[in-house]
């Protein structure tokens, strides 16, 4: 088994405690930031080629640097804890077991692009996590480690919790939200690190992308990128949930591979029985068959499969599941959560919802197969946000890859 | 300027200018639902995707700024096959009762269809149903189901009213427009969401079911309900005169104009016409005899009213014209009484109640031409009186023939008691104006104007902007443009030389001999005047 990194922390006796943390090597890698330069640290990480863990996978370092140079305008640092894709809990872990990494991580990330308040937004639903973050939030003020005494002009956090919306996990749908507004995903231009939380430049990065950072510092850029592929540093949190023997968080080097990762950390397919479907990056990723696991879960990985490594939450089929029945619940789950602003998305969701379930229900027509692959595609990269495009991964793979298994359900109206 | 090209054609536009807008001046039009011009910009309909060279897809133009040499498609096939989906997109939940709706014949939804749409409907499932026929406020009801979302009337009352009535609740295809807890629509400003709304979500409850939109005529106008003069068009129904309850205006509607009203019109204006299609109109000329008032024809209203200011002396007569009679109408006046000598002559009545003038458009001076009737010399002339000592001197028996024109006196900010002394003082009352009232009842002698709406001239808003209006329709019965019964009554009044205004046959005659004869107007004309129109000089 690989050296655990980001997760070194998570199995000692009272994780989430300062002392705990301290013990453990904790605000070490921040003593350290705090006598670089803000360019030294944008630097390194982009030298340890740290990808963003959200999902959308984009560099961090380069991020960083779209801060317009020079700008005085507060900036912000907004940390997306909204984590709603579903089949995706790591952040979870992170917040309840490891706070004060995300804190360190936050104090880094605050200094490489001059930010004198960070913005925890906390999903919703997450109370017991919401609960031990704030703990910690409390010990490290109480601590000096936050407020006033942070060089450079101090640091503050303040947590927002969500109200359950999906959307709010989109970069600027977060923002509008925790601007109070509805939360809508903002047109684009002008970009978050140009003009982002109230009206400021902002720079919005996952929890578990800011947990990576201490390590960065600590131990060099150079080893972490090490850890993973030519294109992408470290190792990253896999959320796997679904018929697997063992499910749960499990920390691999980027360079796993989907199969290693069913059958060598999870224990394989319950039962014995065999896999029929994987969807490697949280519901919004295109499905993979058996024949497609043998890649690396990088950001590369998936994409050469018309996937996508998203936020890493592998769901794992096996052959008792109905894959019309789980398009169905994912249109289900789109047509519930989209933000309704833009009009191909607000209705071609909805739509597509009502086919499934209608095929689902056995009065499926032939020509829905056909109509649910057309509308999708017509909609897709045509909306503000990615939401939309991240509902056409499941709709046009779930249907393309088991086109027979939707066909008979339609012809004969009644699972087999 | 960057210099672009649009389908094939190079312009020239201001830094900082979007695609729709650069477009325009193309001559190419992007069709778009939530784009306005006047609001920011929200993004959200998705159909004005352009193609942009060297741009991997199409970009909605409104939110895409020119750049130097940028190369704009707007029709090309993948253009045209995503306009046609957000077509789709925009009416598989909408009702499509385009024959119950009112919005129908001006509908965005049905005129991009027919012109970008065309596809065979594939939705066949159950429509979300949202509600309909939902009041907002005074004048407008909401049919969710219709409405695309484009939130333009939500911006409206964001950004221009600062009100904020409106909002979107509700995610996804369940998304409808409503009103806050707690709120109504009843901004100075709220019709403007209807015509703002480019589908027929938001109606005029007013208008609504009064007469389809296609049997409407359009008329260039001003309002005439305060000092803005914000340009309007007037649409009358003469095609089916059984419609809309048999009145001749069926509505009106904000025209742009970039220096006085923007896209917009207050609700006050825009609601204000009643008046004129109302039984309150004065439509014959009418002479009081034995006590009653006869109707009479004009030959005899004119004779008797040349006669009376033929039998007092100057000092006898006291004029009171209107600054809501039109720049025409006002010099034709002018020129009469110069002629006549009378110099007790003013405009300005005060009103009941004071207005108040607004951040937006609405202004306290009710009246639409008080500035060219200051530039027009009707205040009062050397040693005459103005309009307070007009009505004293009348209840003093100094003034015997007291000219009233348009004004309610019993309305208006003098005291009730003053106003009575003055009628019953005068030997004479005469009323000249469009509309009956408890002034007109008490004169001897009474003669039908023409409304705004009914005639053609100008009038001089606060700023000094001289705007031109037209004739809607003939003056209704037998009522005429003021300006014309001067120039009648001149003829009448061998002491009052020939003039060109008072000769004049059409207004833009009269119009000529002011300009040739007031500083302020040198150089105007109707044809210089346009459609926007032009600044007095200061």
């Amino acid at each position: 088994m690989a050296e655990k990194i980001l997760t070194k922390n998570f199995d000692l006796r009272d994780s989430h405690t300062l002392r705990v943390y301290r013990e453990a090597g904790g605000y070490r890698a921040w003593d350290k930031a705090r006598g670089m330069e803000p360019a030294a640290i944008t630097e390194e990480v982009k030298k340890s080629n740290l990808r963003g863990l959200g999902g959308a996978g984009f560099p961090t370092g380069v991020k960083w640097g779209f801060i317009p140079k020079g700008s005085t305008a507060p900036k912000y640092l907004v940390v997306n804890a909204d984590e709603g894709e579903p089949g995706t809990f790591k952040d979870r872990y992170i917040l309840e077991r490891d706070p004060h990494a995300l804190i360190e991580g936050m104090l880094i990330a605050a200094r490489a692009i001059d930010s004198r308040v960070g913005f925890v937004y906390i999903r919703g639903e997450y109370v017991q996590p919401w609960r031990i973050f704030s703990a910690a939030v409390k010990e490290a003020y109480d601590a000096g480690l936050l407020g006033a005494a942070v060089p450079g002009g101090g640091f503050d956090i303040v947590i927002h919790r969500g109200a359950g919306a999906y959307i709010c996990g989109e970069e600027t749908g977060l923002i509008s939200s925790l601007e109070g507004k509805k939360g809508w995903p903002k047109l684009k231009p002008p970009f978050p690190a140009i003009k982002g939380a109230f009206g400021q430049p902002t720079i919005v990065n996952n929890v578990e992308t800011l947990v990576c950072l201490p390590h960065i510092l600590t131990r060099g850029a150079e080893w972490f990128a090490g850890l993973g592929t030519k294109t992408q540093g470290g190792t990253r949190l896999y959320s796997v949930s679904g018929h697997v023997v063992r499910p749960g968080v499990v920390e691999a080097p980027v360079s796993v591979t989907l199969r290693q990762l069913i059958y060598e950390h999870c224990g394989g397919i319950r039962g014995g029985r065999a896999l029929k479907a994987v969807v490697p990056g949280g519901a919004s990723a295109a499905i993979l068959t058996p024949d497609e696991i043998d890649i690396p879960m990088d950001v590369d990985g998936p994409k050469s499969k018309g996937s996508m490594i998203g936020s890493a939450g592998v769901i794992v089929m096996d052959d008792t599941v109905s894959i019309p029945d789980a398009l169905m619940v994912v249109a289900r789950f789109y047509a519930h959560e989209s933000c309704g602003q833009c009009t191909p998305c607000r209705e071609s969701t909805g739509w597509i919802y009502k086919m499934s379930h209608r095929i689902v229900e056995g009065k499926g027509r032939k020509e829905d197969l056909d109509n649910i692959l057309d509308v999708a595609k017509r909609g897709a990269g045509t909306t503000i946000c990615a939401f939309y495009d991240g509902a056409v991964g499941p709709y046009i793979s779930y249907i393309e890859k088991f086109r027979d298994e939707f066909e008979a359900l339609i012809r004969s109206g009644a699972h087999a | 300027m960057p210099k672009l090209t649009v389908n094939g054609k190079e312009i020239e536009v201001p830094a900082g200018t979007n695609l729709i807008e650069a477009a325009r001046t193309a001559g190419v039009e992007v069709p778009h639902y939530c784009y306005h011009p006047g609001l920011s910009i929200a993004g959200q309909c998705r159909l004005c995707m352009v193609d942009i060279d060297k741009v991997p897809r199409p970009q909605i133009a409104c939110n895409t700024v020119v750049a130097e040499g940028m190369v704009v498609e707007t029709e090309t096939p993948r253009v045209k096959d995503t306009r046609r989906s957000m077509m789709e997109f925009h009416l598989i939940n909408h009702p499509l009762d385009c024959p119950v709706c009112d919005q129908a014949g001006e509908c965005w939804l049905q005129i991009y269809y027919m012109k970008h749409g065309l596809y065979d409907p594939r939705m066949t499932d159950e429509k979300v149903h949202k509600p309909k026929a939902v009041p907002l406020g005074p004048h407008v009801i909401l049919d969710a189901e219709r409405c695309i979302l484009c939130s333009r009337c939500v911006r409206f009352c964001d950004e221009i009213t600062g009100t904020g009535e409106l909002g979107i609740f509700q995610r996804g295809d369940h998304s409808e427009i409503g009103l806050f807890p707690g709120t109504a629509l009843e901004n100075a400003y709220s019709g403007n969401v209807i015509d703002i709304c480019p589908v027929g979500a938001l109606t005029d409850r007013d208008f609504r079911f009064q007469v389809r939109v296609w049997y409407l005529d359009t008329t260039k106008s001003i309002c005439n309900g305060c000092a803005r003069g914000c340009n309007i068009e007037i649409h009358t129904n003469k095609h089916r005169t059984h419609h809309n309850q048999g009145k001749r205006v069926a509505r009106l509607k904000p025209r742009f104009n970039a220096e006085v009203n923007q896209w917009w019109l207050c609700d006050a204006g825009r609601y204000g016409f009643r008046w004129i299609d109302d039984d309150s109109r004065l439509t014959a000329p009418s002479i009081r005899t034995d006590g009653q008032m006869v109707e009479t024809t004009w030959d005899d209203a004119l004779g008797a009213l040349a006669a009376a200011l033929g039998r007092y002396r100057p000092e006898e007569i006291g004029v009171l014209a209107s600054p809501q009679m039109s720049n025409e109408d006002l010099w034709a006046l002018r020129r009469l009484l110069d002629g006549l000598g009378v110099v007790n002559r003013d405009f300005a009545v005060p009103p009941r109640e004071p207005g108040e003038d607004d951040k937006l458009l609405i202004r306290a001076d009710k009246n639409p031409n008080t500035r060219g009737a200051t530039l027009l010399g009707l205040a009062p002339g050397a040693g005459g009186l103005d309009a307070g000592g007009i009505l004293d001197a009348a209840a003093q028996k100094k003034v015997k023939c007291l000219w009233v024109l348009h004004h309610d006196l019993t309305a208006s900010g003098f005291a009730a008691a003053r106003v009575t002394a003055a009628l019953e003082g005068a030997e004479i009352v005469v009323f000249q104006g469009t509309t009956a009232s408890l002034t007109s009842a008490r004169a001897a002698l009474v003669l039908p104007s023409a409304a705004y709406a009914e005639t053609d001239g100008t009038f001089t808003n606060f700023q000094g902007r001289v705007q031109r209006f037209r004739a809607a329709m003939p003056p209704l019965g037998e009522a005429e443009a003021d300006w014309r019964v001067f120039g009648r009554l001149r003829a009448r009044l061998p002491r009052v030389a020939a003039d060109s205004a008072l000769g004049a046959e059409r207004p833009e005659q009269v119009f000529a001999a002011l300009a040739a004869a007031v500083p302020a107007f040198t150089g105007l004309s109707y044809r210089t005047l346009g459609d926007t129109g032009q600044m007095v000089k200061a």
